[in-house]
């Protein structure tokens, strides 16, 4: 049993099949990888884990919990955190406050009245965010109003907010999309650290196969909205099928 | 001081002052000089300026940091009139009950509104309330007759119950102190008013900008600003939005009840007028002139539109003839003409004037400008100190 598991999930947009009969299962602690040409239904099936989309039917277990029907923040305290394809923040915020949410999130739970509180006197707070900060290279940036990033730091900051509420899964849609290389690699090795100091599961879905095959231990090849295959990095990249649907397009 | 830190504090310290020294502050011209009708020092205009101030402040807080623009805000102003009128009609003209009862009437009505109307946000949050307020103006007239005494408007007559009234005063009191009741100074040729009734809105006032103030610095303040910025990530981070928005306009609805019930302290008297759309409008204006999301904007906001009602709109041609009867007739003439349009009657033109000139070059209010103001006079400052960055406040 993984921590995640999808089951006969089916979704479609008027006469589109977005999504047909998909089965996956995604081990606890592993990163997965769902890779698939430009409209296979990856972020469409992002969409139905995260409550912004409900499947037409099948069931989407995590932790022994189904996810279906229930608000993207409710999911969000259950332990699932998403990065956006295009970046999601509170671009009229700073950088600090932007961190400082999920952390006040993560105590305060989806409400609390904390209006006599001063957000100055939360030590416990303050520190997590700025350890977060500094994991991610941008603690000198805190006082910038997060619009004013540029796209890859953007990305840096989504990520850190997600990273610091802890999440048990974390759901990447094109992490490195727009990065340049170096900020790639610095994504890639802040991953794996991440991956090596707490108990995290990832599902990533990345077009980068540098990025895919630095970090996976699974891989599923999703094409027209179905699963073509699931195995290992090194089975993949051999696999004929896959590079029929697939990698005959891109660089491998 | 009180949980805040050193620049707030000198902020909350210098409102304090300007507020409590309004009465001398605001009567700049000798009482018998040609500049007299300038002055804003009287207690009526001083109440309503703290007064919508208090509007201003509650409304901004909805406005200014969760982004829902509610054109229904009159509503609250008017239920807490006349709830605090009834408090009048049915205990005694002790202001306290009043202002107790019509924050607590208005804080469950705003519940009731806000409840429906967040389900949508925008526009259609906008049309939400502007309809429940149109709905509460026209059964004031109607069905709530008996509550509300129609056109005629709510008023306290010697034949009301008034179960506490004893021996005490026929008009509004604090304990026993009247608010009509004001110390006289005479000074040179300067006449300064210091008034209960300005005092107690005054205090009132200070209190509703603490409490703002707070609120801005809090993390439910830094939720709401998030709720504007963007309202699918805080979904996404774990927070629910709808009880935060809920909390804002509850907050803002007593605010309104708050004013609403001063305003029939100073004057026992309720009417639907106080609740239809332009009054709501008004509340809009003030905030948005002064500066949206900003502490002090609000403020700044209704003293400006109620100066202007007040004082530009006593201006007449025949005023204007006295200052121009220096120029040649003919010329006279025109200018007094022009300028004429534009004061009296006219004033809502220069009042439309400015708000648009604001809406445009200044979109951040009054408050905007007068930052950008300090930081051009300390740029051309000679000794070359280096400008700060102050944050909006
Ligand atoms: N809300 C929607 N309404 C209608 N059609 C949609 C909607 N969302 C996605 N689609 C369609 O469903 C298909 C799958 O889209 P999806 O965004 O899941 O692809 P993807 O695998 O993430 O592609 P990419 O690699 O380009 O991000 C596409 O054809 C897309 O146009
Ligand atoms: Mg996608």
């Amino acid at each position: 049993m993984g921590i995640l598991e999808i089951k006969g999930v089916n979704k479609r947009f008027g006469g589109l099949q977005a999504l047909g009969n998909v089965n996956l299962s995604v081990e606890e602690n592993t990163v997965h990888a769902i890779i698939g040409p430009n409209g296979a239904g990856k972020s469409t099936l992002l969409n139905c884990l995260v409550g912004k989309l409900i499947p037409d039917s099948g069931s989407v277990m995590f932790a022994g919990q189904s996810v279906l029907g229930r608000h993207p923040h409710e999911i969000n305290q259950m332990g699932i955190s998403r990065v956006f394809q295009t970046p999601e923040i509170f671009k009229d915020l700073s950088v600090f406050e932007n961190v400082l949410i999920p952390c006040f999130a993560k105590r305060d739970g989806a409400f609390r009245m904390h209006a006599f509180e001063t957000i100055e006197h939360e030590r416990d707070i303050i520190e997590q965010a700025e350890a977060i900060l500094a994991d991610v290279n941008m603690l000198e940036k805190r006082d910038m109003i997060a619009s004013s990033l540029s796209r890859g730091d953007k990305r840096r900051l989504e990520m850190a907010m997600c990273l610091v509420q802890e999440p048990r899964l974390l759901l990447l849609d094109e992490p490195t999309a727009g990065m340049a290389r170096a900020d790639t690699n610095n994504t890639i090795d802040l991953l794996k650290q991440i991956k090596a100091k707490r108990n995290i599961t990832m599902a990533i879905i990345e077009h980068d196969m540098h990025v895919v095959f630095s970090l996976a231990e699974r891989i599923t090849v999703l094409a027209q909205g179905t699963p073509l295959v699931e195995d290992t990095p090194e089975n993949i990249k051999g696999h004929p099928k896959v590079r029929e649907a697939y990698l005959g397009e891109a660089q491998v | 001081m009180l949980g805040l830190n050193r620049k707030d504090t000198i902020l909350m310290l210098i409102v304090i002052a300007l507020t409590l020294g309004a009465p001398v502050l605001l009567n700049p011209f000798p009482a018998d000089s040609a500049m007299a009708q300038f002055n804003a020092g009287y207690p009526d205009l001083m109440q309503r300026f703290v007064i919508f101030g208090i509007l201003a402040i509650g409304f901004n807080i909805l406005f200014g940091l969760t982004g829902y623009l509610s054109f229904g805000h009159a509503a609250f102003l008017g239920v807490g009139s006349y709830a605090a009128v009834w408090m009048f009609k049915l205990l005694s003209m002790n202001v306290v009950p009043a202002l107790v009862l019509s924050v607590v009437v208005a804080g469950l009505f705003s519940v009731l509104i806000g409840y429906v109307s967040l389900r949508r946000s925008g526009i259609y949050f906008s049309i939400l309330t502007l309809a429940f307020a149109q709905m509460s103006y026209n059964m004031a007239y109607s069905v709530l007759t008996p509550i509300t005494n129609g056109e005629t408007g709510l008023q306290v007559y010697s034949n009301d119950p008034q179960y506490l009234l004893g021996n005490g005063p026929q008009v509004t009191h604090l304990f026993g102190l009247e608010m009509r009741a004001k110390a006289v100074v005479e000074m040179g040729g300067w006449t300064f008013d210091f008034s209960v009734g300005y005092y107690l809105a005054a205090i009132m006032m200070l209190a509703a900008f603490y409490l703002s103030l707070r609120i801005f610095r809090s993390p439910f303040g830094m939720m709401l600003r998030a709720v504007k910025s963007n309202q699918n990530r805080l979904n996404y981070t774990g927070i629910n939005s709808r009880p935060y928005t809920l909390a804002a306009f509850v907050i803002s609805g007593m605010y309104a009840g708050l004013a609403g019930g001063l305003l029939a302290s100073m004057d026992p008297l309720a009417g639907a007028e106080r609740m239809q759309w332009t009054a709501s409008g008004e509340i809009v204006l003030m905030t948005i002139l002064g500066g949206a999301g900003t502490l002090i904007g609000p403020v700044v906001g209704a003293v400006f539109i109620k100066y202007f009602e007040n004082i530009f709109s006593k201006i007449n041609e025949h005023v204007l003839h006295g200052w121009f009867g220096w120029l040649p007739d003919g010329v006279e003439d025109v200018v007094t003409w022009i300028l004429a349009r534009f004061v009296g009657e006219g004033w809502h033109l220069t009042l439309g004037l400015l708000f648009m000139l604001v809406v445009i070059f200044l979109p951040g209010g009054l408050v905007e400008g007068g930052q950008k103001l300090a930081r051009l006079l300390r740029r051309s400052r000679p000794d070359g100190t280096t400008p700060s960055n102050t944050p909006a406040e």
